[in-house]
């Protein structure tokens, strides 16, 4: 495992710039088929409705998985990333038109551990709600 | 419903072995619209010093449907209609690679409820088939108005 991020370049506080990611009814279609996820709630509007939902929503697999990506990139090797939790705070309703919503993830190094490992805690928004909550990352450094 | 908590503590068998491809890799990258190289090419993830290309940290939800037995026993008495996710965590020993043959063990760690929902958490180790430990997922689901 080799991060691109060096252990003594990082400040406790620093930021790390936010990165937006797009999410259209397609990618839910995509995730359902990779990640064997079927529940109807992410790609049937009718169903969704007749649990009380506002509209198909995103999987929180696939949020928690747009939160990753930001940690991985920030990281340069995905390996570097030792432990990775979440709460799913909000759900990120996906409208049915070309232009879906967008999830966007800033985080900030929360705290420098022993052996070259930093907690990374991130925040994740989509349609001005925090979709993610206590959410962290363990990231081991070079 | 209220969910039985007689399931704290019940473990699943170990799942049948799943074995790890470079083509469902890509395809998990892919639908997470992630290009990182390191999913999907060999010489990449090697220059990277891992044996072959690596998942995603979030990859281990596609394999591990293993707690779905536990989850779908009739006496729980959980509605899959009713379920949200709650929280999710992955904590790695090391990265998973193509060419890994995990096994996955489920355990109910606790059963609660929060307001008017019941809150289930379940613990999944994924291991070789050789006894590795790879890594270990916590998953907590929700079921919206269980315990009303």
């Amino acid at each position: 495992m080799a991060a691109t991020v060096r252990y003594d370049e990082v400040e406790t506080g620093q930021q790390i710039p936010a990165a937006e990611y797009p999410v259209r009814r397609a990618n839910l279609v995509m995730y359902a088929g990779a990640s064997g996820d079927f529940n109807p709630i992410h790609w049937n509007e009718r169903f969704a409705k007749t649990v009380g939902l506002p509209d198909v929503i995103a999987h929180g697999m696939f949020t928690m998985a747009q939160g990753g990506r930001f940690v991985t990139d920030w990281a340069g090797d995905p390996g570097a990333v030792i432990d990775y939790g979440v709460r799913f705070s909000s759900m990120v309703v996906v409208p049915d038109d070309d232009q879906g919503t967008v999830i966007t993830v800033s985080g900030v190094i929360e705290e420098k551990l022993e052996d070259k490992r930093v907690v990374v805690a991130l925040t994740a928004k989509a349609n001005d709600s925090r979709v993610l909550s206590k959410a962290r990352a363990v990231v081991q450094l070079s | 419903m209220a969910l039985n908590r007689d399931f704290v503590g019940r473990a699943s068998a170990p799942s049948s072995p799943y074995e790890v491809s470079r083509v469902k890799i890509k395809e998990f990258a892919t639908a997470i619209g992630d290009n990182n190289p390191i999913y999907r090419d060999r010489e990449a993830a090697q220059a990277a010093g891992h044996p072959d290309v690596i998942a995603p940290p979030t990859f281990p939800i596609a394999i591990g449907q293993d707690a779905g037995a536990l989850l779908a026993d009739p006496d729980l008495g959980l509605n899959f209609a009713m379920v949200v996710h709650g929280e999710q965590r992955f904590e790695y020993r090391r990265p998973i690679h193509a060419g890994d043959v995990l096994v996955g063990v489920t355990t109910v760690t606790d059963i609660r409820s929060v307001g008017r929902n019941e809150f289930i958490t379940v613990k999944s180790e994924v291991s070789t088939v050789e006894g590795e430990l790879v890594c270990t997922a916590y998953n907590t689901i929700v079921e919206r108005g269980g315990a009303g």
